[in-house]
């Protein structure tokens, strides 16, 4: 953690829709190899915050900036370029494609004259990715459909760390997946922080968030509650904090 | 983690041999079918001359513009919509391009053919995407219209095309030897499965049939392929207007009216997903080809009109739901 230039750094971050206020002023740091976890509860505004990080909605007022440089995503796919990869709660995976195809849908690799999909060398990637990550899965060429819903997210949260050169946004990665399967993400959560990406976690599931987290920020309708180092605090603070029996810091 | 890695290693991951391991039943009983049919028909009808080179070349010939339409609706129905308008646009290009050929020429007849199709082609797509609505009445509606439109114009009658080169050209002629029918279908078949199978532009189509909102967080614009999809679509049904046209030397309003149900159903027994994502444009072609085999034999084995047309129904009916069956999960 020498970095001195966070990867994320969300300054006085404020979102109005029509008159209803989302998120009131949110404040946020993630560097590279640290995990940040986003709770609150229901409405909270952690999936809108998600949204204005990912470039879906873009803040009324507040600055992002991405390795020290204020940037506006003005949609998707600029947030994309600029190295912010998106595992998202229903995994975004297209399901009678193979995993290569998803590991670079709307990036296709083409090669020659005529611009002909490189399956090969897209596979051969594809194989070596999850290889290392140690996602197993039957091939680099399996249907999605025939992979387990732990599988599947492994396939995405790969595809996440292929393409992020700065941070990955995870919401609610584990939602849907059994316990083993859980396990197994929450490897590989810990293997993009080893690998130096920033990742900022939502998660309803405050053991998994001490697990994983380096810090925990909390939010209460639309209000950031505060910043905690998480070796320095407990469950009990956070809860604290999300149900608001503790107000907010000055 | 600390577990071998032995389940990766158990089969190889490439070659011919795994991909056909890999491969679903519904992506290749189309040419099981395919053989079996014409092995079944070569014997039963030997002595109405099923197996005569003549009759080969006529199923090609007369399933010419069902396979040109069949390669649309592959990328339509991969992209998850449904272009019901194609049959009543082979009518309307037809027609359009026969009173232009008489009236102002070759050219002429040939651009308003198929600028006919393409444009009913994009406003069934703007309207399905700026408007939001369902592929399924916006094509329906557009059918209507067509139709109505192929009556007025011809006031029921039908109109000759005299121009031996637009003839020629689609579907009397033939170059080296080989029916302009078959070459159409050729180009179309070809051309339509490289770009299927080979281009980013096939991959969206089958992302963003297969799941729209994961392909629009990947960037792909999926309502410009839609849009440029059921242009296609339009486009393939002039093509296909076009060839009946040169083929029967005039055009009617009751041109591809029965060829919807056919196109679909060709395409859909080829291994084409209903419901969008997966397909395959070579299979449309096998598809096309055993329910032209099907209405030849119909033919050669002496059935009336009439009774024609329900073997035909019914054998589309049992064709499709013996490939849908197992799509069900």
């Amino acid at each position: 953690m020498t970095d001195t230039v966070p990867a994320l750094a969300l300054t006085r971050i404020r979102k109005e829709f029509g008159g209803v206020v989302a998120i009131d002023e949110f404040s946020l740091t993630v560097r590279r190899g640290e995990v940040v976890a986003l709770v609150g509860d229901n409405g909270a505004g952690k999936s809108t915050l998600i949204k204005i990080v990912s470039g879906i909605h873009q803040p009324t007022s507040g600055e992002v900036a991405l390795d020290g440089e204020p940037v506006k995503l003005s949609d998707p796919s600029v947030a994309r370029r600029l190295g912010v990869e998106v595992v998202h709660q229903d995994l975004a995976i297209a399901d009678h494609q193979p995993v290569f195809m998803n590991m670079f849908l709307g990036r296709e690799l083409v090669t020659g004259p005529f611009r002909r999909l490189d399956k090969k060398r897209m596979a051969r990637e594809t194989q070596a990715l999850v290889d290392e990550l140690d996602v197993r899965i039957p091939s680099a060429r399996s249907t999605i459909r025939d992979l387990s819903g732990g599988q599947r997210q492994g396939v995405a949260i790969s595809r996440a760390t292929h393409w992020a050169k700065n941070l990955v946004l995870m919401d609610e990665p584990t939602a849907a997946l059994g316990v083993a399967e859980t396990a197994k993400v929450e490897e590989l959560i810990l293997r993009l922080r080893e690998r130096n990406l920033a990742v900022l976690l939502v998660s309803h599931n405050l053991d998994q968030v001490m697990r994983l987290s380096d810090r925990v920020t909390v939010l209460r309708r639309g209000v950031q509650i505060g910043t905690r180092t998480t070796a320095s605090t407990d469950k009990n603070v956070i809860v604290s904090m999300i149900t608001g029996l503790q107000t907010a810091d000055a | 983690m600390t577990t071998t890695t032995s389940a990766r290693t158990i089969a190889p991951s490439s070659g011919p041999l795994a991909r056909l391991r890999r491969a679903e039943p519904s992506s290749y009983i189309v040419y099981v079918g395919f053989v079996l049919i014409a092995v079944v028909m070569s014997i039963v009808l030997h002595d109405d001359g099923f197996l005569t080179r003549q009759n080969l070349i006529n199923i090609l010939l007369q399933t010419a513009p069902i396979t040109v339409m069949a390669v649309g609706t592959v990328f339509v129905l991969s992209l998850g919509e449904i272009d019901l308008s194609i049959g009543a646009v082979v009518a309307l290009s037809a027609i359009m391009a026969a009173v232009q050929l008489r009236d102002h020429g070759l050219v002429a007849g040939i651009v308003a053919g198929l600028a006919t199709g393409l444009v009913v082609g994009v406003v069934n797509g703007l309207l399905v995407t700026k408007l939001r609505l369902p592929s399924f009445l916006v094509t329906l509606g557009m059918m209507g219209l067509c139709a109505g439109l192929s009556q007025r114009i011809t006031r029921l009658q039908a109109v000759p095309s005299t121009d031996v080169a637009f003839n020629g050209l689609f579907g009397s002629g033939s170059l080296a030897g080989i029916s302009t029918l078959i070459l159409w279908s050729a180009v179309f078949v070809l051309l339509g499965h490289f770009v299927y199978r080979h281009t980013r532009l096939g991959a969206h189509v089958l992302a963003a049939g297969d799941n729209v909102r994961a392909a629009r967080v990947s960037g792909i614009k999926v309502d410009r392929i839609k849009i440029g999809v059921l242009a296609v679509s339009g486009l393939s049904a002039a093509v296909a207007g076009l060839l009946y046209t040169g083929r029967l030397h005039g055009a009617t309003y009751t041109l591809g009216s029965s060829d919807l149900l056919t196109v679909i159903a060709a395409v859909v027994i080829g291994g084409t997903r209903l419901f969008g994502g997966r397909g395959t444009v070579v299979g449309a072609l096998i598809g096309s080809l055993i329910l032209g085999m099907l209405n030849n034999g119909l033919i050669l084995a002496g059935l009336s009109d009439s009774e024609q047309q329900v073997a035909r129904g019914l054998i589309i009916l049992v064709a499709v739901a013996l490939t849908l069956r197992e799509d069900k999960s």
